[in-house]
């Protein structure tokens, strides 16, 4: 885990701990959808996510970054049941995939030209 | 080659599916599909008079042939109007296949004439939707809607189809297959003889039997386990007529309005077997306390329903019926005297008390005299309330299938539509609607449809002039501060009956309730029957909301309350 990685995504120094969940989603339009309103509507937070079609375009990947809780294996079982889901993968929360991210986190927003500003 | 338009792609893949009924309104967006519907000489099409009635009757068909069944509306109003009905089919697992019209692909997110993301605001509420781009796809669309509105854990499925899309023509070379129920997951062998094991080795056990054993059409076999092995069974309310309500095992109806000594002897069961159940708070009461002594070994076909709740000792994932056939031979037969001795002793000293059971102007008096006309073939539907909530304590439940109530969703405005698409999965049957006079009013409109199609329904409305479970609630934990809950206006339901050209019973002042109700029920075709009920009339017992279910409020016998 590289030490520089700020507190919001460093899992292992966030309040609670997280996991990273990969899912195999077909791609089309509305399958996030689908994924974001199923952890909304049963109050799951998710912490992060990322989504970019795979190579021959048919099949999506979705990365989410959710909090470990008690009620994870549930959401994950229900996040199975979508038709459009193809596969679930559950990873510890240091997968390098968020990781790499945190230089387009780490820095808050420049004032200038903030609506705030304006 | 063919050569359709996707509205006849929809209409040949409907007959192909053996769909020979369906429910509807046409609009602006859907008719294309209606043009082509006009030439289909099989299926026959039942016009609502609003779109949430027509989703009731798709409900009331597939209730009873456990198929899916299908609804049609327009886009805009049509659609937000029937996603009531498509919610109540995903709370009580219904097949139901939902085709909405939709404004053509190009004017899609422009805020149209009759235009809302029907696709978006159904996601939460159906198993699996679909917004088609084009007539193609209806090709795969269709099959796969049905297939999934009908595989595992049956649930409704909704097409959005825009009408360019329906209007668009394709060649293709054949018709697909229709769509088909995926084959029940092989459950493990092993998780079953463990269960077998702790089921022979338990001392208390019980069924604890919902909707999911009704879907499997398990209610047999789990009827022949409860005597082989000495298991008595609760059901919930979607689960009632699983097993008899006069078999010695059947224990009824658990939860918040259970007999007494139901709610009891889950209070000192060591086993509860739950099978096709999802441990509902009606159902459970304070889930901490419910069943505190017990074991739970939990089938379901529904992964997700296993440790949702209450973490099971043993989750079987797979159909009812086929676990419990494999279970059967591996369950000893035992007698289990004292565990059904103490049963009969919780009976005896807490029975179901129905006040005016003898007398039919008294709701219980009413439902028990209605059964007594009635064989086990005739279809009970109900709406929600306080008549449903006696329906089913009172009327004997004798066969699954018969019984057809909104349980998860408990939408008032349920029954008449839902008792008007049985009557067309059941021709011949009676079919009875206990209703009140204020569920009635919420799809009231639909004693047109039952008029015009001839449906064999009988609705008896239970009058008091009251939201009756409402009022219950506000004089039990609101301080007695009734608001809102009775009506001023006197609607005089005989006439309103009359207006739609429906024949009209009153058994206000009626001196024999027997032969009238025996004539409505006799004469073919549709009627209503206006029941005046006392309005000070309770469901008892209770268990207040939030409340474990040994809480119980009335209902109890005298010798129980000086105890």
């Amino acid at each position: 885990m590289p030490a520089q990685m700020p507190d919001a995504i460093d899992p292992s120094r966030a309040a609670g701990r997280r996991a990273v969940l990969e899912l195999t989603v077909n791609n089309h339009p509305g399958v996030m959808s689908h994924v974001c309103g199923l952890f909304a509507r049963r109050a799951y937070n998710v912490e992060g996510i990322l989504c970019m079609p795979l190579p021959e375009g048919r099949l999506s990947r979705i990365w989410l970054l959710v909090n470990e809780e008690a009620r994870l294996e549930q959401i994950i079982r229900q996040t199975m049941k979508l038709e459009d889901v193809v596969r679930v993968e559950r990873h510890a929360a240091d997968h390098e995939v968020f990781v790499h991210l945190e230089e387009f986190f780490g820095v808050a927003l420049p004032s200038e030209g903030t609506a705030a500003d304006n | 080659m063919h050569r359709k338009t996707g509205a006849e792609i929809i209409v040949g893949l409907l007959e192909r599916q053996g769909v020979r009924a369906l429910a509807g309104i046409p609009g602006g967006m859907n008719l294309p599909l209606y043009d082509a519907l006009s030439h289909s000489q099989m299926i026959r099409h039942i016009l609502a008079r609003h779109e949430q009635g027509a989703g009731f009757i798709a409900q009331g068909m597939a209730r009873i042939s456990g198929r899916p069944e299908v609804c049609l509306a327009t886009s805009g109003p049509g659609a937000t109007n029937i996603i009531t009905a498509v919610a109540d089919a995903k709370l009580d697992s219904v097949p139901m296949v939902c085709i909405t019209g939709q404004v053509p692909l190009g004017m899609i997110g422009t805020d149209a004439f009759q235009e809302v993301d029907t696709y978006g605001m159904t996601i939460p509420i159906t198993k699996h939707n679909f917004l088609v781009r084009s007539a193609a796809e209806l090709l795969e669309v269709m099959p796969e809607a049905f297939r999934i509105a009908w595989s595992g854990r049956p649930g409704p499925v909704l097409v959005d189809v825009p009408k360019d899309v329906q209007n668009q023509m394709v060649e293709f070379d054949a018709w697909p297959e229709p769509g088909r129920p995926d084959r029940a997951p092989e459950f493990d062998h092993a998780d079953l003889q463990r269960a077998a094991a702790m089921i022979n080795a338990a001392q208390r056990p019980l069924f604890y039997l919902g909707g999911g054993a009704i879907q499997a059409n398990a209610g047999g076999v789990a009827t022949r386990l409860a005597e082989k092995a000495g298991i008595p069974a609760v059901m919930t309310l979607m689960g009632l007529g699983a097993i008899p309500s006069s078999h010695p095992r059947s224990l009824g109806m658990l939860g918040m309005h259970a007999a007494r000594h139901t709610n009891l002897a889950l209070e000192e069961c060591d086993l509860l077997i739950a099978a096709g159940v999802r441990f509902d708070d009606r159902a459970t009461g304070r889930l901490a306390q419910f069943c505190p002594k017990a074991k739970i070994i939990h089938i379901d076909i529904d992964l997700s329903e296993i440790d949702k709740l209450r973490i099971a000792q043993i989750g079987i994932i797979g159909n009812v019926c086929d676990v419990f056939r494999a279970l059967f031979p591996l369950v000893d037969a035992l007698p289990r005297t004292e565990w059904l001795e103490r049963i009969e002793e919780l009976r005896r000293t807490h029975p179901m008390v129905m006040p005016g059971s003898d007398d039919p102007s008294t709701p219980y008096g009413l439902i028990r005299l209605a059964a007594s006309l009635l064989d086990e073939e005739a279809i009970i539907t109900t709406d929600v309330g306080q008549h449903q909530m006696w329906t089913a304590q009172a009327y004997p439940h004798r066969r699954p299938r018969r019984w057809l109530t909104s349980g998860g969703l408990g939408t008032m405005g349920f029954g008449l539509p839902a008792a008007i698409g049985a009557s067309f999965a059941a021709p011949g049957r009676t079919v009875v609607s206990f209703s009140g006079d204020g569920s009635i009013m919420m799809n009231l409109q639909e004693l047109a449809t039952a008029v015009e199609e001839g449906a064999n329904v009988k609705v008896i409305v239970m009058n008091n002039n009251t939201l009756g479970l409402v009022r219950q609630q506000q004089d039990l934990f609101y301080g007695q501060r009734v608001f809102a809950s009775r009506f001023r206006n006197r609607v005089d339901f005989v006439r309103i009956a009359e207006g739609f050209g429906m024949r009209a019973y009153d058994l206000a002042d009626c001196a024999d309730p027997a032969d009238l109700l025996e004539r409505a029920f006799h004469e073919p075709g549709p009627c209503l029957v206006h029941a005046p009920i006392d309005a000070a009339e309770t469901v008892y017992p209770m268990v207040p909301p939030g409340a474990a279910n040994r809480d119980m409020i009335g209902g109890e016998t005298h010798a129980c309350a000086n105890a």
